[in-house]
């Protein structure tokens, strides 16, 4: 390189625009690369409504339906099951949803709009893994103080049948409510508030 | 005149390519210190299997689909009806567990002998990068033959993203390309598993070698063979790769084969260890299989993650079980390299370590039970007590004279010899010699004395308390 009578300081600000010019467009390049990553229109497309026929699930019982390649439970929940539910309040960690997403008609005590039909994404809040439904009282694996609710055999979360996290376990909210509304008494749609679609 | 042409011929290639240049410089000419001993041969192991992994994988990537629906049935494929398909998965799913075996044995031998000191730490730095790269590779080839545990292993990790405030949740949306764990993540996982990593794998390894060979090999003395050389300046306890720890290295790859290849032809899924059994079940997401645990490599730092109740907390803790390694080279303060010469404190501090990190492995394969997850959480503590504690107790330790030059040790052949000689003796002292007495044998005409030897309880305790003694010893 030739450094005699050269002027240092036009270099050196074409060095630095060159520089510059050169990462804005590497940026823009970017954007493109990293976008085509995310979801695509198909797959931000794919998140239909799903009707559900509740009438043949009996007291107690549940079923799974897939909405947007996820697990929604629904849930027949017994009168004892809600009496129940309401002595536990003192050992959850958000007992009235205040921080866990659920739309409004669901933001209540039970987390439903009728409070015998429950319906529930069926992940775990905490790294996503489908926790187990266990209705039962007191089971040996899970010991005195389960009441009946959804275990997460994965890291051990636990959740009420209204899907309300208990304390010191590492799910950090209830589990998501996704939006539904009822058709007729013995049918609802899920993935639908009020006959237009909801993110 | 044949020979003569060759010669030209390789001449040819030599004015124009610094062929010998590079294998002096790396194997004749490199001096390694001459005191290696079995735990030096885990490094050219992990070479050898990474070699493995590319040439498998890339045969499996002629059968293999990588497409939601076709993925499990493709892995059955090829198991099944492709000439030799099950021996190269076979030797692919062995060949990542035995990569992470050697891989952890030749970090341990750094640990245990300082390579990562001063003036190595970028030797240790690239092969910390290794290590994660590694992580990641085995991680995104897991999912690939879809089946439950490689879809809920994926969920759950991907999940772990969604843990960081703020961005967290577009993040794992942006890693999966959809809602959920699909098609359009298995798709891209393939892409980083046989593209992108193996491409940064082979640089850090390259990067990894490079390093080492500016400053030259640590030894279980841990002292520089650099300072004390001839008159040529070739190291006085220095002796060259090529050929002597490449034949050395020949034997530890043939007791290496000898070990993978009894795996892949007997026990090629280890019991659910290698290859767990709800993976042969397709994926379903619907449901989370009963139990599920990350294959053994990953197992330690996932009881970690699940020994944290909180969810942020929990993936800091994890990820924080790995910086910690990054961060050895500053975290301890003493300047004497290997544990042949360090304190008692120092022992004690890295047997904590390896039977926390063992512990944990064992606990992530467990069900998180109250009782568990409160080992989990103490061995969790001891873990990071060993790294975070080390600025103090590396400070006062009290360390033994370092040689200035390598020294001998009993090789290994004058050890069975001593065992051998003291066998009789021992066995003398654990049992004794009794003489049966006739009235154990039930017909008449067969009594006569006989002698038979009985455990003997009083030497068996003055044994193991010799061996505890000597143990004790070794640790001070």
């Amino acid at each position: 390189m030739i450094n005699e009578g050269v002027d240092n300081a036009k270099r050196q600000f074409l060095t630095s625009a060159l520089t510059v010019v050169g990462a804005v467009g590497t940026g823009y390049l970017a954007v493109p690369f990293l976008a085509q990553m995310q979801p695509s229109v198909k797959a931000m497309a794919a998140g239909a409504p799903v009707e559900v026929d509740i009438s043949k699930i009996e007291a107690g019982q549940l079923i799974r339906v897939a909405w947007r390649g996820k697990p929604v439970w629904i849930l027949n929940r017994t009168p004892e099951v809600i009496a129940t539910l309401k002595t536990l309040d003192s050992q959850l960690r958000d007992p009235l949803s205040k921080e866990s997403i659920q739309p409004d008609y669901s933001k209540n005590p039970v987390r439903s709009i009728k409070p015998e039909i429950f319906v529930a994404v069926g992940l775990c809040t905490h790294l996503g893994c489908s926790p187990t439904f266990r209705p039962e009282i007191a089971p040996n694996d899970l010991g005195d103080n389960w009441k009946g609710g959804f275990f997460c055999p994965c890291h051990g979360s636990w959740f009420d049948l209204a899907g309300r996290v208990y304390q010191g376990v590492p799910a950090p909210t209830n589990l998501e409510i996704p939006p539904y509304r009822y058709i007729t008494d013995t049918l609802i749609i899920v993935g639908e508030t009020t006959g237009e679609k909801t993110a | 005149m044949k020979i003569d042409r060759l010669a030209l011929c390789g001449n040819w290639i030599l004015a124009r390519f610094p062929l010998a240049k590079v294998w002096n410089e790396h194997m004749t000419h490199y001096y390694a210190p001459r005191n290696f001993n079995f735990w030096y041969f885990f490094g050219s192991l992990a070479l050898l299997v990474l070699v493995n992994q590319f040439v498998t994988g890339i045969l499996l990537t002629m059968n293999y689909k990588p497409d939601a629906k076709l993925a499990f049935d493709s892995v059955e494929y090829i198991m099944r009806d492709v000439h030799w398909g099950w021996l190269i998965r076979y030797m692919h799913s062995t060949g990542a567990s035995a990569f992470f075996i050697v891989i952890y044995l030749h970090m341990f031998r750094g640990i245990m002998y300082g390579s990562f000191k001063q003036p190595r730490e970028l030797i240790w730095i690239f092969g910390m990068l290794l290590f994660v790269c590694l992580m990641a590779e085995a991680f995104m080839g897991y999912l690939l033959p879809w089946g439950q545990m490689s879809y809920w292993g994926a969920q759950v990790i991907i999940s772990l993203f969604s843990a960081i405030p703020v961005i967290g949740d577009d993040l794992s949306l942006w890693v999966r390309g959809d809602y959920v764990v699909s098609d359009a993540t298995l798709n891209r996982f393939f892409a980083f598993h046989v593209i992108s990593v193996p491409l940064v794998l082979v640089m850090l390894v390259f990067l990894h070698i490079v390093a080492l060979h500016e400053v030259g090999s640590n030894n279980p003395d841990g002292i520089e063979i650099k300072k004390y050389k001839d008159e040529k300046g070739i190291p006085l306890d220095g002796i060259p790769f090529h050929p002597y720890y490449t034949v050395k290295d020949i034997v530890g790859v043939a007791v290496f084969l000898i070990f993978f290849a009894t795996v892949i032809f007997y026990m090629p899924e280890m019991g659910g260890y290698f290859l767990e059994h709800a993976n042969f079940i397709p994926a379903d997401p619907m449901k989370t299989p009963e139990h599920i645990a990350p294959v053994w490599y990953f197992t330690p730092f996932y009881a970690i993650l699940r020994a944290i109740p909180d969810k942020f907390a929990g993936v800091i803790g994890m990820g924080g079980a790995i910086v910690v390694l990054f961060l050895l080279p500053w975290l301890d303060r003493n300047p004497v390299k290997s544990i042949r010469y360090r304190s008692g404190v120092y022992k004690k501090a890295l047997l904590l370590l390896v039977i926390s990190f063992i512990g944990l492995g064992y606990l992530g394969t467990q069900p998180a039970t109250p009782e568990l997850t409160m080992f989990a959480r103490i061995l969790t503590a001891v873990y990071f007590g060993f790294f975070l504690l080390m600025p103090i107790y590396t400070r006062w330790e009290k360390t033994k004279p370092v040689p200035q030059r390598v020294t001998e040790q009993h090789s290994f052949e004058e050890q069975l010899h001593t065992l051998e000689e003291q066998l009789p003796a021992l066995l003398d002292e654990i049992t004794e010699l009794k003489q049966g007495t006739t009235s154990e044998i039930g017909d008449p005409a067969f009594r006569s004395s006989f002698f038979s030897r009985r455990p003997n309880a009083e030497g068996i305790i003055n044994v193991m308390t010799r061996v505890a003694k000597k143990l004790k010893e070794s640790l001070d």
